[in-house]
């Protein structure tokens, strides 16, 4: 287990803390970046092999003996199109609360009873 | 009371529920068969020197093909949420302040740097860390900085769609140009893989990754002249631009 993984642990944890304690629906969705951001380092440090270098063929990597120098390049794909995802999705979050603002002046989740039970 | 309760529950739930993932994680010490066939075959078959990419792009080209859709689909969202009434005209008829002089000079320094450095990162997503989405991205920033320092910055909404709807429609051609004329669906090999590690090299990968950088730049783009508060009228414009050099 390395630091990079528990990191991203705690972070997961602290977001899922913010998401379930915060008013604020800006908060709200900062917590849901620390998820995201939490869950993007521990898929990274998934894929990492102590003393390898990054997945890229050059004058340091062996061509024929690639497979024995480099780190895991599934988990890094993965990684670079979520970033760009979580972006997407985090400026979506971000309309739906200038929407909701419009409607009723507030920022409070608790003026919001429409789809509690 | 009874709320922070379930809260606290509910967190210890979750930390229970990794406590194993990480006490007994064992680091790999050698790739996962799918990852030491990419990395064996990927330079030989694909001829892209960064195999993060080929596995973006050509393997799992699919995925990124729905990523893609899935960026187009949040993109259509905000500007559907943040479409523009007659209700708003009021709300955001005041005019935003001025920008500050240091913004403005360094805006007009970076813009075209900005510019040139996301086209330089999908142009060599193939062979150095980079790609569509980070180009497209900082192509974005460009033009963030921009509407930051030119509060009447007006995009020309008609060519920002052409290039995105182009670029998404011509990422598809591509990809169904694979199945007749290489392997399958987004094959990069209906273009000569060339010599390995030059720029033109990859068959279709920077091509592909053109198209997605363009689209992705573009789109963000769009995101953020939608969230951007409605400025004054084009012909009120001159009131609030850049300071110029003898004004100041």
């Amino acid at each position: 287990m390395t630091l990079v993984t528990f990191i991203g642990f705690a972070l997961i944890l602290i977001g899922i803390w913010g998401m379930l304690t915060r008013k604020n629906i800006i908060r709200i969705i900062i917590g849901f970046s620390i998820i995201d951001t939490g869950i993007h380092l521990v898929m990274v440090s998934i894929g990492y092999l102590p003393g390898r270098t990054a997945p890229i063929i050059t004058s340091a990597v062996d061509r024929s003996a690639a497979a024995s120098h480099i780190v895991d390049p599934i988990p890094s794909a993965l990684v670079l199109t979520a970033i760009v995802i979580g972006l997407a999705i985090t400026a979506l979050m971000l309309t739906y609360a200038v929407r909701m603002y419009r409607e009723r002046t507030s920022m409070n989740i608790d003026d919001y009873k429409e789809l509690k039970w | 009371m009874i709320k922070k309760f379930f809260t606290l529950v509910t967190i210890l739930l979750f930390a229970l529920m990794v406590l194993p993932l990480i006490r007994q994680m064992v680091p790999f010490q050698e790739l996962a068969p799918v990852a030491a066939a990419y990395a064996e075959h990927g330079p030989d078959e694909l001829g892209a020197a960064n195999l993060v990419t080929s596995v973006i792009v050509t393997y799992r080209g699919l995925d990124t093909l729905g990523e893609v859709t899935v960026l187009f689909i949040a993109t259509a969202g905000v500007g559907f949420l943040l479409r523009r009434d007659e209700e708003d005209a009021a709300e955001s008829a005041h005019s935003p302040r001025k920008a500050s002089e240091l913004l403005c000079s360094g805006s007009m320094l970076l813009f075209p740097l900005l510019m040139l450095f996301g086209v330089y990162i999908f142009l060599h997503g193939h062979l150095t860390p980079g790609g569509g989405f980070q180009g497209g991205v900082v192509i974005a920033s460009a033009f963030l900085l921009l509407m930051l320092a030119r509060v009447s910055f007006h995009l020309n909404h008609s060519v920002i769609s052409f290039v995105e709807s182009i670029s998404g429609f011509a990422y598809v051609v591509i990809g169904v140009l694979g199945i007749f004329l290489a392997a399958g669906f987004l094959d990069n090999r209906i273009l000569p893989l060339g010599e390995f590690g030059s720029l033109l090299s990859a068959g279709a990968i920077p091509l592909i990754y053109s198209l997605v950088g363009l689209k992705v730049g573009t789109e963000l783009t769009n995101v953020i002249d939608t969230m951007k508060m409605k400025s004054a009228h084009p012909d009120e414009s001159t009131s609030d631009h850049c300071p110029r050099e003898e004004e100041v």
